[in-house]
């Protein structure tokens, strides 16, 4: 087959790595909210907090682990594991660095985008199973808006497809070799980007779990683990949306020799894993129906003239 | 199309950059415990009841205060001693209820009762937020130094006859027919 | 790669049989997704990864999406439960059990008349859009405004 599997130790350390730096961006992200609204934030538990996510877990895992009455146990245990492992099985397909990664897939790009939408099931099965009128609003509007801007996500990428003429991962990072994808592809830039959060339900497009509107959305009625196994998935989310646009669009982990490859990669996604924590302390959530006609009426025929623009400019050359 | 990619542009990436730009100012907020921040003098904390200059209770047992507590959380008994002045026999405040409003600071006519800068009274038994006059009279005038409640009112007590008191005319004697 | 094969394939017949016997329609559609997701496994063993993926985004990630979205907002009780129940009565379950079977029968046979290529070449992506915009263009075509119709209705009705 045309894949290489990397080692079990490799996988491991990965798979660990991006578990661990999701859980201690609950701390990033309290701290560098805190510092765009003149607080302080966490800073008690350990040097400047970070003992913080320990504390936290130990809370979350004390926790009490309830499951209602009225809720259907079995897709209600179900939920929170399908986005788990939907998320760290699209980080499957993600180069890190030469070397490091944990398999080479001819269909990447389709691999990640196939798991978004696997990933939409956690969320209506939560909202679904859980019986709750809350619950099901906003998993109505999660299915909705996950399922629509899925669409303009993909139809974003194929830019990027066509201009390297691959959906594998790491060749798309090669052919970034002479200048970064973000230049012809801007607007197909903007469109992932602006798709990358609503997909992973962030603010400002939080309506699926608007607390404001509709309680916690489809989490509701969860709690203990079950409620972090969510909110760690949200953030495994940040950190995987993060990660594609480095690859995607700014070549991944290509950088002026004086570090090493996986620092650059490191250094990119973190730049956007800021901006994405910017734009949860600055823009204010859109109506739902504002956030759907935007998508409709204004990315997909945007997403598609990039796509057609670019298919005639491949071809003419 | 052209309206909303302007209004992009002008309106999220300018508040995006104005948002951003918080990160170079000084947090507003302290490390509260070792640090504390400054209270302001009126701000209405934790309740007193403060005495006159001469060291006596203020406090007229009027019951204004209780009255005007949005949430009943005053509870007093009037009380006369020999002399004719009258003060609370006992004088409790729920501090688990009161809402800080100052309601009370209003309502008093002696400014017996006052709300203090002082925030930190959190208790782990939530009888002990019950207080009562030894825990809320202080051996002080609080923010009012030179008010004197009898000074200044008609009724006489001992030292102070009828008259004495500041602004006060010596009263008519209606049986009399001098001028 | 057989015994993933086969690994695949007994998922899927199993989930596919829970999807028949399940009562609860939620349920029903998780093992129907679990099925999917297995032909897609068994799509990517056989050497077609392209169709693998379509099937994981297009039949389980979308349309099954939608069945459930149908499902969520008919609020189905306890009693559709009961009528399901009723229905896996042995008396319905016997002319379709026999037509069935006569159809595996066929398929056995014409199957057996085949030499068996487990592991054929990869068929990779690009193989696949030179077959669908080359000589499969015309069908390609007229199913992309078969949809178009179909949305172009369905935005009707919806404006109504
Ligand atoms: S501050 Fe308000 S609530 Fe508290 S005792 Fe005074 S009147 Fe009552
Ligand atoms: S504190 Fe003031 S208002 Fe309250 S009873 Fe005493 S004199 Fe009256």
């Amino acid at each position: 087959m045309n894949w290489e599997v990397g080692s079990g130790l490799n996988i491991g350390v990965i798979l660990l790595t991006v578990i661990i730096v999701a859980a201690m961006l609950i701390w990033v992200e309290r701290r560098l909210l805190s510092l765009w609204q003149e607080r302080l934030g966490p800073n008690r538990v350990g040097p400047f907090g970070l003992l913080q996510v320990v504390a936290d877990m130990i809370k979350i895992f004390t926790k009490e682990d309830w499951v209602p009455p009225f809720a259907d146990k079995f897709s209600f245990v179900l939920a929170p594991a399908i986005i788990m492992v939907a998320i760290l099985l699209s980080f499957a397909v993600v180069p890190f660095a030469p070397g490091v990664g944990v398999i080479d897939s001819n269909i990447g790009v389709l691999f990640v985008l196939a798991m978004a939408s696997i990933g939409a099931y956690s969320v209506m099965l939560a909202g679904l199973s859980s019986d709750n009128k809350y619950a099901l609003l906003g998993s109505l509007r999660a299915a909705a808006q996950m399922i629509s801007y899925e669409v303009f996500m993909g139809v974003s990428l194929l830019g990027v497809v066509a201009l390297s003429g691959s959906f594998n991962l790491r060749e798309i990072v090669l052919a970034q070799a002479d200048g970064w994808y973000v230049i012809p592809q801007f607007i197909g830039f903007v469109i992932f980007l602006i798709a990358g959060i609503a997909e992973s339900h962030r603010l400002p497009f939080d309506i699926p779990e608007a607390e404001q509107e509709i309680c916690a959305g489809y989490h509701t009625e969860y709690s203990g683990m079950k409620f972090g196994m969510f909110f760690v998935g949200e953030y495994l989310g940040l950190v995987l949306i993060s990660s594609l646009i480095t690859v995607l669009f700014f070549g991944g982990w290509m950088g002026p020799e004086f570090l090493p490859p996986i620092i650059w990669f490191v250094i990119k996604s973190f730049i956007f894993i800021a901006f994405f924590i910017l734009l949860r302390a600055a823009i204010p959530r859109p109506r739902y129906d504002q956030l759907m006609s935007y998508g409709w009426l204004f990315l997909l025929p945007l997403s598609l003239l990039n796509l057609l623009v670019t298919g005639a400019i491949i071809l003419s050359t | 199309m052209l309206k909303l990619i302007q209004d992009t542009l002008t309106s999220q990436v300018h508040t995006l950059w104005l948002v951003f730009k918080h990160a170079f100012v000084k947090a507003d907020t302290v490390q509260y415990p070792e640090e504390a921040p400054y209270m302001s003098p009126r701000w209405r904390g934790r309740i007193i009841l403060s005495r006159d200059p001469d060291g006596e209770e203020r406090c007229v047992a009027c019951n204004l205060c209780a009255c005007a507590c949005p949430v009943d959380c005053i509870a007093l008994q009037k009380a006369e001693d020999e002399d004719g002045r009258w003060y609370p026999e006992f004088f409790r405040i729920n501090f688990s209820r009161c809402i800080m409003c100052g309601f009370c600071e209003e309502a008093c006519p002696t400014n017996a009762i006052q709300l203090t800068p002082d925030f930190e009274m959190a208790e782990y038994v939530r009888q002990d937020m019950v207080w009562e006059k030894e825990d809320l009279l202080i051996n002080g005038t609080g923010k009012y130094h030179d008010y004197n409640f009898y000074r200044v009112a008609g009724k006489s007590i001992k030292g102070k006859d009828k008259g004495e008191a500041l602004n006060e005319a010596e009263p008519v004697n209606v049986r009399s027919l001098l001028p | 790669m057989s015994l993933l094969f086969y690994l695949a394939a007994f998922v899927a017949v199993i989930s596919t049989v829970a999807v028949i016997l399940q009562t609860n329609v939620v349920h029903a559609l998780i093992y129907l997704i679990l099925s999917l997701l297995s032909v897609a496994v068994i799509f990517y063993v056989l050497g077609s990864p392209f169709a693998a993926v379509l099937e994981a985004i297009v039949y389980a990630g979308a349309i099954m999406v939608l069945f459930l979205f149908v499902i969520m907002m008919l609020n189905l009780g306890q009693h559709t439960r009961d009528q399901e129940k009723k229905w896996l009565s042995l008396k319905g379950w016997i002319l379709p059990c026999l037509l069935a079977g006569v159809l595996l029968f066929q398929l056995v046979s014409v199957l057996s008349s085949y030499d068996q290529n487990m592991a054929p070449e990869t068929v990779g992506v690009l193989e696949v859009s030179a077959l669908l915009f080359g000589p499969y263009v015309l069908a390609v075509e007229l199913a992309s405004i078969l949809l178009l119709a179909g949305l172009i209705s369905a935005y009707h009705l919806a404006k109504k």
